[in-house]
This record gives structure tokens, sequence and C-alpha cells, in this order.
């Protein structure tokens, strides 16, 4: 071994593949499971939607998630550095799932922040008879119109404070005393929260009502490509895939993990909780409409309208409401706070395999200083502007064309899925095999270029928000941001690394390759 | 509920809590070949 690598600053790693498990799959489970499934599922075909999303899950988003476990595991870094022994110029794409994951903790942090709020406001209905204006007017203070202010909110303000200090704290710790120790003791909470909040709504007058509406299938939407779109995309941002988590989670574990056989329980975990959210939100949605005398479709919303509106409305009439909205908006803070942790990871690991310095000090360089940018940004009147136009401009220009890129590149520019399936393959029990070369390599870069194509002809064609947004601010944190981070991801790749740092990657002859000699693997 | 939207309920639960179960019996039925292996090592690669 070289003097240089003996030098290096040792990697962390997970202490048990289960802790990697649990933490996987507590990235995976966010906000997207609970209020953007129900309402994908219920307006793209009802219980017919479930053919297409089935076939997605076993078709990209299982292959997706094998794909960023063998990167990570195999070129053993963050994602710039796993991205660069890779591939030597892949680098760029590396740094451009960092940025991604930069720019997502800057507003995610703000949603934990609200739902947090209203655990707290659950306890005795706080947001009174109108939870609409409550939410624009006495708790976001929204200005009137969309602009870009530093019109402080304290309300909003001390709640985002302490959560991004909890989540730099937890990562400060490291994986196993932080990453791993929180998911051990927040997943199974979220779990046990959720199955209260199910069994309640189960029980509301109409709630089966609602589940019919869910579940009652739309066969004609199977012929819309739109629908298998919709599929695709809704397993692919529920799965965390494509921007370096997994890159980064997977790169902390041991040579002979079981890469397949812990991907698929995650896979499956992950559909798994957003069918049960599914449930659980059209139970409730089923007893709104019921209590309005309204049809289910008239009260059916997804996202900030579903949480902060449509919620408080069902805990207001609810038997035991109060528990039922600390059940519900605990879920979305246990469920945003875990993903929040992983999002961060992605980032402090990037720079520090750059930079080489140790955790706790990478954290207060970057994590201090992006935790202002967010509450500069997010804790003011005009912060659900900014976030709405950011969140929807990352995940499609950010999120899916970066893994588009990273797809085609590593399939067919620098080829390295011959590599990567024999890693996967090598100590899993789960065959990826052929199959998985030719979903990641052919149907994975179809699709998302399809989806890709489609937002971008849908956003040239009309400006996102209905015309709620001028086009400058469009142009700036929807456009402009979606371009820099491609600059910044050049310009980052291009600054040097540490002194000592290995990053070249010998094929033949690594840690993998020497581990399967010595155990008499041929694979 | 309708017996279409029982059936497809019934289906979808069946599918993915049951492939749920049945990656984790196939994870957890064969010993973790990387509990034994040595705790952190240097980056590879040289």
């Amino acid at each position: 071994m070289s003097q240089a690598a003996t030098k290096a600053p040792k990697r962390e790693m997970f202490n048990s593949r289960n802790y990697f498990i649990l933490a996987a799959i507590g990235s995976a489970v966010g906000l997207g499971n609970i209020w953007r499934f129900p309402y994908v599922a219920f307006s793209e075909g009802g219980g017919a939607f479930m053919i297409p999303y089935l076939v997605a899950l076993v078709s990209a988003g299982i292959p997706l998630l094998f794909f960023d476990y063998a990167i990570g595991h195999r070129y053993r870094g963050s994602a710039p550095l796993a991205m660069r022994r890779l591939g030597g110029w892949t680098e760029v794409l590396g740094w451009w799932q960092v940025l991604v994951c930069f720019v997502i903790a800057i507003y995610y942090a703000a949603i934990v922040a609200w739902a947090a709020m209203y655990t707290w406001f659950s306890i005795d209905k706080a947001w009174g008879n109108d939870p609409q204006a409550f939410l624009y007017g006495d708790f976001l203070h929204l200005a009137e119109k969309p602009a870009v202010s530093f019109d402080f909110v304290p309300g909003l303000l001390l709640p985002m404070a302490v959560v991004w200090v909890v989540t730099l704290v937890i990562v400060a710790l490291g994986v196993n005393k932080g990453l791993a120790f929180a998911n051990l003791i927040f997943m199974p909470l979220l779990l046990v929260m959720f199955l209260i909040l199910v069994g309640q709504s189960l029980f509301l007058p109409g709630a089966l009502d609602g589940v019919n509406a869910l579940f009652t299938p739309d066969w004609s939407k199977l012929t819309e490509p739109r629908v298998w779109a919709a599929a695709y995309g809704q397993i692919f941002f529920s799965l965390s895939v494509g921007f370096g988590i997994m890159v980064t989670y997977s790169s902390y574990l041991k040579r002979k993990t079981d890469l397949t056989g812990s991907g698929l329980v995650v896979g499956f975990a992950n559909s798994s909780f957003e069918l049960l959210a599914g449930i659980g939100v059209f139970a409730a949605l089923g007893f709104m409409a019921n209590s309005a005398g309204v049809g289910v479709s008239d009260v059916a919303v997804a996202g900030i309208g579903l949480a902060f509106v449509a919620f408080p409305t069902i805990i207001n009439e609810a038997p035991l409401g109060a528990l039922m909205g600390v059940a519900f908006f605990g879920s979305l803070v246990v469920a945003g706070l875990t993903s929040l942790m992983s999002i961060m990871e992605v980032v402090i690991a990037g720079v520090r395999d750059k930079i080489g310095i140790p955790k706790p000090v990478a954290v207060a360089v970057v994590g201090i200083p992006m935790a202002v940018i967010s509450l500069a940004l997010l804790s003011t009147t005009t912060g659900l502007y900014f976030l709405d136009i950011t969140d929807e401009f990352v995940n499609k220009f950010g999120i899916l064309a970066g893994a588009f890129a990273s797809v085609i590149a590593i399939a067919w520019i620098v080829r390295k899925l011959p590599q990567l399936q024999r890693h996967l393959d090598r100590f899993s029990s789960f065959p990826a095999g052929k199959f998985w070369m030719w979903v990641v390599g052919l149907l994975v870069p179809v699709v998302l270029g399809y989806i890709l194509y489609s937002e971008f002809a849908s956003k040239i064609k009309e400006p996102y928000g209905g015309g709620d947004y001028s086009l400058s601010m469009l142009g700036v944190f929807g456009w402009g941001m979606a371009g820099a981070l491609v600059v910044a991801a050049i310009v980052l790749t291009l600054l040097p690394w540490r002194r000592n740092a290995v990053v070249e990657f010998n094929e033949e002859h690594n840690e993998h390759e020497i581990a399967a000699r010595a155990e008499g693997v041929t694979k | 509920m309708n017996p279409e939207a029982l059936i497809m309920l019934i289906v979808a639960i069946a599918l993915v809590w049951g492939g749920l179960v049945a990656a984790a019996v196939n994870l957890f039925r064969r010993p973790d070949q990387s509990a034994g292996e040595d705790l952190p090592h240097t980056p590879s690669s040289t």
C-alpha cells in the first residue's frame, strides 16, 4: 500500500448492514411518500395505477437503487469521489448531485419546521376554523405578490433554526452514532405514529369511500403514456435515487455486504410505506368529503395544500383530532428529518473527501452557511414562493436531468455497467445479471429522457405557476438556479483534490478484487 | 367499497407488502457475510 493511502483519513463504516438498511429506508421514506403518492395514484388511474407503478418499481426503481449502491460501494466514496474513481471527468456528475442536495436541503428544512409547528398547533387546533387563512396569514405571513424579501417571520425563523441544529448535530456525530442511531429511534416512531393515523382514519365515517376512490381502477388510463411517465416519476422521486444519497450511504458498507438483497428490502419497504400512506390519507379525505357533503375528488389535493390545509380541516372535525394531528404532523417531521439528514450527508461527505477535513469541521464550514442561507430565504414572508419554484426546478432539471446524464455517461460513454454488474453479483443474494444491465442501460435512459423532455417542453410552452410568477423570478430561482448547478459542478471539479487523495481506481487490483480472490470467488 | 376497488386494494397490498416480506426473508435467512469483517480501512485502489 502506498504512503499516500496510509495517510488518508479512515473512512466511516456502518457497524451493521441493518443500520444501513434502516438509514436507507429513512432516507427514501420522505414527504413525497405521504403527500405525493396518494394524489398521483388517485389522479392517474386509481387502482389501475398500481400496474404501471409496480412495473416501474421493478424495472427502474430497484435497478437504479442497485446502480447507486454499486457505484458507492465499489468506488468507496462520496458522490464526487466515487464518480471520479469511476470515470475521471464523471466527477462533475457527482458534484452536480452534491449541489442538488445543497439546494434541496435549503428548502426541505423549512417544510420540516412547519410540520413541527403544526404538530404543536394540533394539540389545541390553533389554526381555528379557517386553516387556509391561518396558513398563509397568521403562520407564513405570506407576501401578497411573489418576490424576494428579507422580511423575517420570527415564528418561522426559530423552528427552522432548531431543525438545522438537530440535523447538523446528527450528521456531525457520524454514521453510527448520528445517522444510524437517529434512524433506530425515528423509524419505529414513524411506523407507530403512522399506524395510529391510519387506524384512526379508517374508522371515521366516509373513510371507506375515500379508500374506494383511491383504488377504483380506471383502466382506460393505462393506454396513456403520461400515466406511465407519472408512475416512473413517482418511483424515481420517492426512492431517493440519482442524487448521491444512496451512493454516499453505500460507500459506508463493508466489502461482503449483500447489496441487492438489501436493496430489495429498501425498495419494497419504501413502496409499502407509500401504500399505507395512500390508504391513510384517502381514508381521511373520505371523511372530509363526507363531512362537507361533497365527492372525494373535490377534496383530493397533494403537497402543502394536503398537509397544511386539508389535514387541519380533517383534524378539526374528527373525534380525537388532536391525537390524529400529532400522529400526522409528527410523521411528517420524522419522515422529513430522516431524509434531510441523508441529504446533508451527501454534501458534507463530498466536501470532506475533496479537501480532507474532519467531519465536525466540515459540518461547521459547510452546514452552518447552508443553514444561514436557508433561514435567510425561507423564514421570510416570501419563503413559500422560493420553495415552490426551487422545488419544481431542482426536481426536474436537477435530480432528473442529473440522473439521466449519469446513466448515459456510465452506461454509454465510460461503459462501466459490466464492472458494476459483476460487483453487484459477487456477494449478493439476488442476481442482478444481464437483465439489470439492459434496464439500466436502455429502459431507464429512455424513460427518464422522455419524462425530462415532457417537463422541458411543458415549461417552455407555459411558464411554471400559471402566470403567478414573473419571468425574472422563474429565470433566477428556476432556470437560472438549475443552470448554475451545472456551472458550479464544473468549477468544483476543476478545483484540486486534497494532497494525498487517492482518486485513481484500478479495476483489476483493488480491495474488492483482493477480497474476492482471498475468498476464492471467481466472479 | 366496490368489488373492483377491493380487488385492486388486495392485489396492491399482496404484491407490495408481500414483496417486502419476501425480500426480508431472502435477506435474513442467509448469514450476513459482512458481519465478521474488520471495521474501517483506508481507501482502496492503491
